[in-house]
């Protein structure tokens, strides 16, 4: 018998075999470790596990659902393939870190409260960090700043949102939490920063695509998908989730038409598909959450093989820009099959995973009468097609010869592209084994006539819309202007206007102070001044005894009246 | 057994002049080491015994409270005493190394001497139960860390000690005549006395001019803003010992008279009731924390900018207090330990960066981590201690503090908590970028290597520490929240 430790922990203690290892261990921990993890989220028992006691709280770091294993199982699935993919590229940091943040986001899923919860959400908000800053460019680090600082301060609304939750109810089990106040509103606005929604939608775009090839790959499968997850588990059937997600897709879309780089055309696809399944959650019918539960699935897998299309590109040629790239075809051939294949499955087109999950959202849409939000997923699903199913693949390895001939990348990376494209097609035949493991039994048959001839017409007519708009659809080098200007800019200004404001202050009232004392004891004063600014100054003993004498003042002047 | 609350303090106290009389440099370091791990056992023994019979009191000679001294053990004493204890057995041994190179050989016995004598000094404030008591021994403390603030390398340290002389005279002398001022009124100077006394008189001015003495006496030398000024430069030029053992434990000690005294000796019901100190405390400890967090971001000496970090968790620990709830003092006392070791360790580590490449300065830093790797993963995990990143102590008192402000439907301070951490984020990040990221701008240094282990184990230790009491919070959190529920009942 196994010992029952979660699985999670297998991909953590991964990551610190990974740093301290190298050659055929390293290589062995990084392919056998997700698939040991494998074994033991399909061998562990549902419901609760052994408990532990925290602070005031008994944790449960090892209670998996139903629906637990479905991510923790894509999520598993990911880390072995993205091991494949980054094995022999990625640098050791990179590797490490991409376990440490698997590891967590699999110990999410078999969280049974909301304090280990937060723990792994912590980490894997470190892990992700870290990936990204491991790509090495300065604009990396940049962007790791902005990344790292916008999940400390979705982690700390969480932790206010927990810890009043546990104060008012008494309760910090993860479960469906009832919206009663504020607490429960931090929660969820916690949840919302992961999962990239509106005014949190920026990061995304921001990070992922300053990530290395194969750094991309891992932070595009767990950071949103998590918070599906936590969505999913404790606020289903939230309305205010329904109008978010249909922002989210368009938000995505729109954005994505009017981007250049390749890979930041696929992040703020992202945004777009995650916006599905936030739908899917606010509608909150059982057929609405398999329909989330298999659609992240389905994403997960697909969005990985076109970000590793996309790293191929970017590792083999070093650029990712659409301008910069074009007729790849010719001496790229099983990238730009693979790369095809994750753009169909993707725009939903029969035979591959995205057709027998998206569809899921929005019949539940219709049978719930939600006329608008079904209208709305309808014209996303062309505008999916659009962006990221045809203009991708089109503009990266078609439509002008760019004149670059790169080969196909080393074989490690071809294999994991392989087994992805294989998953999507095989999910997209076979539906049965993955709504098997959804956690309520499904009634819903995909491949009907009425289904499919919808699916053919609308992809039919996006595609047409595509090639007589083509002309427009060409990128120039141009930057769109989003959201994360406000912490790109304003916020750093922001900072300054403060740090000036307090100096400002401070030297005002400093010589007010000064010019109140008589004339020789003021010339004494202001002959010896330092530096001006208040956080550099360094300050005589005069000016810290007249503090002093200051608090003494006030000090009897508040104790008397 | 009792006496072991007096034997805390004398073993530092009569091993200072051994140091010196012996004379010989590593001599006097061993027995430091020695006298420090004895201490730790000796208040590891107070805190077992504290928790299981209640407090101990020890008149000294005999002499029973009113005429004689006595010593007052009670489990916030046994508490802070660990605090201290503890950092002095992980920096002794740390020491032997690290004033090779920064002390001068003919001065290290009287070095240790003087450190031994502001241990004593600070051992002394936080177990006597004699209010005159706490001034003689604030002042064989505040002697010693004069003496040996002023032996950095960097001649600066001179002024800036001075400087601290004058203000910790300032600060020395309040608390002194808010103490006089008291005895005039009440005729006593033993601790318990004096608050059965107080409630009779409290109405008179004398004793709010007392308490706004003791008040800001108290608050300069725990360097609660807008009288931390003397502590950037302090810290900053300070030999990595001095530093990491005086912020680890000084301020620590001076949050412990601050408590002793609004809440045992005046009374909470008196102090916070009839004074408006949260409505002072509060806005000080928020301030505090802004701009010492602000101020943090901005420096290019990541000594000063841990010194400046420093004025910031201050404001945690009195924000803690401020709220007089059970969960905002225990947030507080919980943040003394909690913040001693998280400082020490960063301090260890930059005292070890120090040590081999005689610098601090940021650009100094650069991609220094892959040379000296154990030392820098350690000032990363003190770091995410100090964020408040879970599984790491820090993360402990955030959510003790969040808690309170919580309960106490305040929401401008959970606001500031998370403002707060958020530039902590920033400032710890900048050194972990530069250091980790970065390459080195010229290749010369390049035969720096790893801090040596005499230096990396302490550190260490304390970087465990970190994690475990992030992990196992049974021995803090019981122990603050016991200190809480007895200060908060104390007088009620």
């Amino acid at each position: 018998m196994m010992i029952e430790i979660p699985p999670g922990w297998l991909l953590i203690a991964g990551a610190i075999i990974i740093a301290m290892s190298r050659g055929a261990v390293r290589q062995i921990a990084t392919l056998g470790l997700p698939l040991l993890a494998l074994v033991m989220i399909w061998t562990l028992p549902e419901g609760a596990g052994w408990q532990v006691r925290l602070l005031d709280y008994r944790l449960s770091p090892l209670e998996f659902t139903a629906v637990g294993k479905v991510f923790a199982t894509v999520f598993a699935l990911m880390a072995f393939v993205g091991g494949v993919f980054a094995m022999r590229t990625a640098s050791r940091m990179e590797l490490s870190a991409a376990f440490l943040y698997a590891g967590s986001a699999i110990g999410i899923t078999s969280s049974g409260d909301l304090v280990t919860l937060f723990v792994y959400w912590e980490m894997m908000a470190l892990g992700s960090t870290a990936v990204l800053i491991a790509s090495g460019t300065a604009r990396a680090y940049k962007a790791s700043m902005r990344y790292l600082l916008m999940h400390a301060f979705g982690g700390f609304v969480l932790l206010a949102g927990i810890v009043w939750h546990a104060y008012t109810t008494g309760s910090i089990e993860f479960t469906k939490i009832e919206i009663q106040g504020p607490a429960q509103w931090l929660i969820l606005i916690g949840f919302l920063v992961n999962v990239g929604a509106p005014p949190f939608s920026a990061w995304i775009a921001d990070a992922y695509p300053e990530a290395s090839p194969t750094g991309a790959v891992f932070l595009s499968a767990f950071t949103t998908k998590t918070a599906v997850f936590t969505l999913l588990v404790a606020f289903p059937g939230t309305g205010i989730l329904i109008p978010l997600g249909c922002f989210m897709i368009f938000y995505g879309i729109i954005y994505a038409l009017l981007e250049n780089d390749s890979r930041r055309i696929l992040s703020y696809s992202i945004v777009n598909q995650v916006g599905f399944m936030v739908t899917g959650i606010g509608i909150g019918t059982e057929m609405a959450l398999n329909g989330a539960a298999s659609h992240a699935f389905a994403h997960i897998i697909y969005k990985a093989l076109l970000l590793m299309s996309a790293g191929a590109v970017l590792y083999q040629t070093g650029k990712s820009r659409c301008t910069d790239l074009g007729g790849l075809y010719q001496s790229m051939p099983l990238t730009t099959i693979c790369g095809t294949i994750g753009a169909l499955a993707i725009s939903s087109f029969p035979f591959t995973s995205g057709f027998i999950s998206k569809s899921m959202i929005a019949q539940s849409a219709a049978y719930e009468h939600i006329t608008w939000v079904w209208f709305l997923l309808a014209a996303a699903s062309a505008g999916v097609f659009l962006h990221a199913g045809i203009k991708y693949p089109w503009f990266v390895f078609f439509q002008k010869d760019s004149g670059l001939r790169p080969s196909d990348p080393p074989k490690h990376m071809q294999l994991a592209m392989v087994v992805l494209a294989f998953i999507c097609i095989f999910l997209g035949v076979f539906p049965q084994p993955l709504y098997d493991i959804l956690p309520y039994p499904v009634k819903y048959e995909p491949y009907t006539a009425d289904h499919l001839v919808t699916q053919f017409q609308l992809l039919l007519f996006a595609g047409l819309a595509f090639f007589l708009l083509l002309p427009m659809m060409k990128r120039t080098e141009t930057i769109s202007l989003d959201l994360d200007w406000f912490y790109r800019k304003l916020f750093p200004g922001f900072y300054k206007m403060i740090a000036g404001f307090v100096s400002t202050i401070y030297s005002a009232s400093y010589r007010f102070i000064v010019s109140q004392f008589p004339t020789s004891i003021r010339k004494f004063y202001t002959q010896h001044q330092g530096p001006k600014d208040y956080f550099h100054k360094l300050y005589h003993s005069e000016t810290m005894v007249l503090c002093v004498v200051v608090m003494l003042a006030s000090y009897l002047i508040l104790f008397y009246f | 057994m009792d006496n072991l609350a007096v034997i805390q303090v004398l073993l530092p106290l009569l091993s200072a002049p051994l140091c010196l009389l012996f004379n010989k440099a590593r001599l006097a370091w061993m027995i430091a080491v020695v006298v420090s791990w004895a201490a730790l056992f000796v208040s590891l023994s107070l805190l077992v015994m504290v928790n299981d019979n209640g407090p101990i009191i020890y008149e000294q000679g005999g002499w029973p409270a009113p005429i004689g001294i006595v010593y007052h053990v009670d489990i916030l004493t046994a508490f802070v005493l660990l605090i201290v204890t503890s950092i002095a057995a992980v920096v002794m041994p740390y020491a032997g190394k690290s004033v090779e190179k920064e002390i001068p050989v003919s001065k290290q016995p009287a070095f240790f001497s003087a450190l031994l004598l502001c241990m004593a000094g600070l051992l002394g404030i936080v177990s006597t139960g004699d209010a005159f008591n706490v001034f003689v021994f604030l002042e064989i403390s505040s002697l010693a860390t004069y003496a040996l603030l002023s032996q950095g390398k960097d001649r600066r340290s001179l002024t800036s000690t001075f400087q601290y002389l004058i203000m910790g005279t300032i600060g020395g002398t309040f608390i002194l005549i808010g103490i006089g001022l008291i005895y005039m009124k009440t005729g006593t100077l033993n601790m318990a006395d004096l608050a059965d006394r107080l409630p009779a008189v409290f109405d008179s001015r004398t004793v709010h001019a007392s308490f706004a003495f003791l008040t800001v006496g108290i608050c300069l030398k725990l360097a609660l803003f807008p009288l931390h000024l003397w502590l950037p430069n302090a810290y900053t030029y300070a030999p990595s010992v001095v530093t990491i053992f005086v912020a680890a434990t000084s301020t620590k000690v001076a949050v412990y008279m601050l408590l002793r005294f609004s809440f045992t000796v005046f009374g909470v019901d008196l102090v916070f009731a009839k004074l408006p100190l949260t409505e002072v405390l509060l806005p000080l400890a928020i301030v505090g924390i802004l701009v010492g967090s602000l101020a943090a971001i901005k420096q290019s000496n990541i000594k000063r900018m841990l010194a400046y970090s420093s004025v910031a968790q201050i404001g945690y620990m009195i924000l803690g207090i401020s709220f007089v709830s059970a969960s905002g003092l225990t947030g507080g006392i919980l943040h003394l330990f909690n913040h001693a070791i998280i400082k020490a360790a960063l301090f260890m580590a930059l005292g070890a960066v120090a040590y081999q490449i005689g610098s601090t300065h940021i650009d100094a830093l650069k991609g220094l981590a892959k040379k000296m790797p154990w030392t820098f993963a350690g000032f990363a995990i003190g770091g995410l201690s100090i964020i408040g990143v879970p599984l790491t102590a820090g993360f402990v008192s955030k959510w003790y503090l969040v808690l309170a402000a919580i309960e106490k439907e305040w929401w401008i301070v959970v606001a500031v908590l998370l403002v707060g951490s958020l530039l902590a984020v920033i400032y710890i990040w900048r050194v972990v970028e530069v250091a980790y990221f970065q390459t080195a701008d010229d290749e010369s240094d390049i035969q720096v290597k790893e801090a040596p282990l005499q230096l990396l184990i302490p550190l260490w230790i304390l970087v465990i520490a970190n994690i475990y009491f992030g992990i196992n919070t049974s021995l803090t959190v019981e122990s603050a929240s016991s200190a809480a529920t007895m200060l908060l009942g104390a007088n009620s």
